[in-house]
């Protein structure tokens, strides 16, 4: 069983008095495990496509089923629960809640989820380590470089052990280097299993993942794993 | 999301932005406070007021010449309008009412005394041996009017602690020869310093027999007639009984007015009662006011963390959950400035009670209360919307705003 699997998603805007088709007649399947890219254009329909799989946006027609389940019938709130402990968002510009520490952003999806304070303390101490962050766990946002930022941005993502990774131009904001450093931590988490799915305009870090989608005027151009998928 | 990081997480949000945290803290403060201090203002002089008229002696029944209008058309009135005057007769004649325990007429009058080549002017009280208990004065030395037929009026005066000072110094007073008007007095008693009170001012008061008084202002009225009755519950029976006696002897008409001392007071407690409540009122709508800049303070704080709202909503927040963080923020905003204002507001009470000692100002409990619930009432309801747009906000709209 595929743990994504779109059929004829349809996803329209109003913008002013025209419509904007930003999907359209979509259909994919991603099985766990695998490390998509997704690549195009500005105004392709990547982002639109990343917000529809990670719950944060509907589609006006066609279905999703995420791990064989049906989630665009379900209300906000179930939708909050699956995000909570099914996806893991990474976003470009890192979004840290800049009043609270490395550590407690980190702890902030377990904090939403309520998960007890002790257990928190012990999984964030872990994922500190995991990601370098030893001696930073009681910094600001502001008092860490743009890696260190990224470091706890994904340390975050993962710190309820989501199936699943959606990643908006991890290295957008970075040098080529720390955008390297970021890359290799994702692509290593991919490693352990996790299901990862990137947007990237970068063709390096496109031609890096094992399947590359490219979209063009809210339509799947091409797909690499396509015939893969044909097949099985 | 559990309470306690909900509360954390609120704290560290309002604690995050000092500026607008700390105004919207100090607004509530105020609202509180303008009510504690308000009300304390309003309450003591309740207080105040019932205060003095407690002293004035206890269950009193007084008589004043001339009809206050609430008596009805009455066709003797049609005849004359002019009022009988009150006579020490009347007031004889008042002491043989089966609910009176004592009772004192009283003429005033305004007269000169000097001793020693000193002068100085005073009000003088003609009355009996019985107005000095009546009224709960005190004698501080010598003793008070003697007990005498009400006709006689010795040459006799008890003079206030005052005029004593003025007029004496360190010498003895009791004993010596005084003269007031134009006759010699011998001192026989001085009362006890009892300070500014309502009427008269017993400090500067030289109290002579009625009968005396009378004779030196040329005149045979009186300006009261006191009634003590003999418990609480005799108090309106007394004051029937002698609104009775005087129309009879006054040839049926009504022309005194009686009033007991506990409707006058039941009268300045409602008043000063109903002016503490308007006071509370005008107080509330600061709090008003300061709920809705709390609910400002908290659009704003929407409005500013839009991408921290779409982030939460991202990492699975129920839209339950950031209601709850916001709703907490606002409740924590009016509940340090409720506690503050209070603080403040005690403060306040307690300087007045510095600068003027005689004015009792606390606050009313219900007050307290009242505006405290007031200000965690408001603060949670105009932080409601706030909350509830917050809630609201679609996720990919939000985040974009980061």
């Amino acid at each position: 069983m595929s743990l994504i699997q779109l059929a004829g998603i349809e996803r329209r805007f109003l913008l002013g008095d025209t419509t904007v088709h930003a999907l359209a007649g979509l259909n994919l399947q991603i099985d766990a495990g695998e490390y998509v890219a997704i690549m195009g254009p500005s105004g392709s329909g990547k982002s639109t496509l990343l917000n529809l799989l990670g719950l944060l946006d509907r589609p006006n027609e066609g279905s999703y089923l995420l791990e064989g389940r049906d989630v665009t019938t379900l209300s906000p709130d179930e939708q909050a629960s699956v995000r909570s402990t099914r996806i893991g968002f990474v976003f470009q510009s890192f979004h840290l809640v800049p009043r609270l520490t490395a550590a407690e952003n980190i702890a902030l999806p377990m904090m939403l989820a309520g998960i007890p304070a002790s257990q928190r303390n012990q999984r964030v101490t872990r994922a500190l380590k995991d990601f370098g962050l030893d001696n930073r766990a009681d910094h600001k946002p502001d008092q860490l470089s743009g890696g260190q930022r990224q470091r706890v941005a994904i340390a975050r993502a993962t710190i309820m052990q989501p199936a699943l990774i959606l990643a908006d131009e991890p290295t957008g904001n970075l040098d080529r280097h720390t955008g390297e450093e970021v890359v290799h931590l994702l692509e290593a988490l991919n490693a352990s299993g996790v299901t990862l799915i990137v947007v990237t305009h970068d063709q390096d870090m496109g031609a890096r993942a094992k399947r590359q989608l490219v979209m063009e005027d809210g339509r799947l151009k091409s797909d690499s794993g396509a015939n893969a998928h044909a097949s099985g | 999301m559990r309470l306690a990081d909900t509360l954390r997480f609120a704290r560290d949000a309002a604690t995050g932005y000092p500026m607008r945290t700390t105004l919207s803290v100090l607004a509530m403060s105020i609202g509180v406070a303008a009510v504690v201090i308000l009300t304390a203002l309003g309450d003591g002089a309740r207080r105040y007021v019932v205060g003095q008229f407690s002293s004035l002696g206890t269950n009193l029944v007084i008589v004043l010449p001339g009809r206050s209008g609430t008596g009805g058309f009455n066709p003797a009135n049609a005849i004359t309008s002019t009022p009988r005057d009150l006579t020490v007769d009347d007031a004889a004649s008042l002491r043989r009412l089966p609910g009176a325990r004592r009772v004192a007429p009283l003429a005033v009058g305004t007269s000169e005394i000097s001793f020693g080549g000193k002068l100085r002017e005073v009000m003088v009280a003609g009355s009996t041996a019985e107005f000095i208990p009546l009224r709960n004065f005190e004698i501080a030395q010598g003793q008070g009017l003697p007990e005498e037929d009400w006709s006689r009026g010795s040459s006799v005066a008890v003079i206030g602690a005052k005029i004593r000072q003025e007029l004496f110094g360190s010498q003895p007073a009791v004993g010596q020869l005084v003269r007031v008007g134009d006759r010699r007095l011998r001192v026989i008693g001085v009362l006890k310093s009892t300070g500014q009170g309502l009427g008269l001012n017993t400090d500067e008061l030289v109290i002579v027999p009625v009968s005396l008084a009378q004779a030196m202002f040329n005149s045979n009225t009186l300006f009261r007639i006191m009634i003590e009755a003999n418990s609480r519950e005799a108090i309106p029976g007394t004051k029937e009984q002698a609104m009775d006696l005087l129309k009879q002897r006054h040839r049926g008409e009504e022309d005194v007015t009686v009033i007991t001392q506990d409707a006058v007071l039941a009268t300045f407690d409602k008043l000063l009662g109903a002016l503490t409540l308007a006071v509370a009122g005008i107080a509330a709508i600061s709090l008003a006011v300061a709920g809705i800049l709390v609910m400002n303070v908290m659009l704003v704080a929407v409005t500013q963390r839009t991408g921290e709202i779409g982030l939460l909503k991202a990492l699975g927040a129920s839209a339950r959950s950031i209601r709850l963080a916001f709703l907490a923020e606002a409740a924590m905003l009016s509940a340090v400035g409720a506690l503050l204002g209070y603080l403040l507001g005690q403060m306040g009470a307690f300087a007045l009670r510095q600068i003027f000692p005689v004015f009792p100002a606390y606050p009313p409990d219900w007050a307290v209360i009242a505006g405290l619930s007031t200000a965690l009432a408001t603060g949670l309801l105009f932080g409601v919307m706030p909350a509830r747009r917050a809630a609201r906000l679609d996720p990919v709209q939000a985040l974009m705003k980061h």
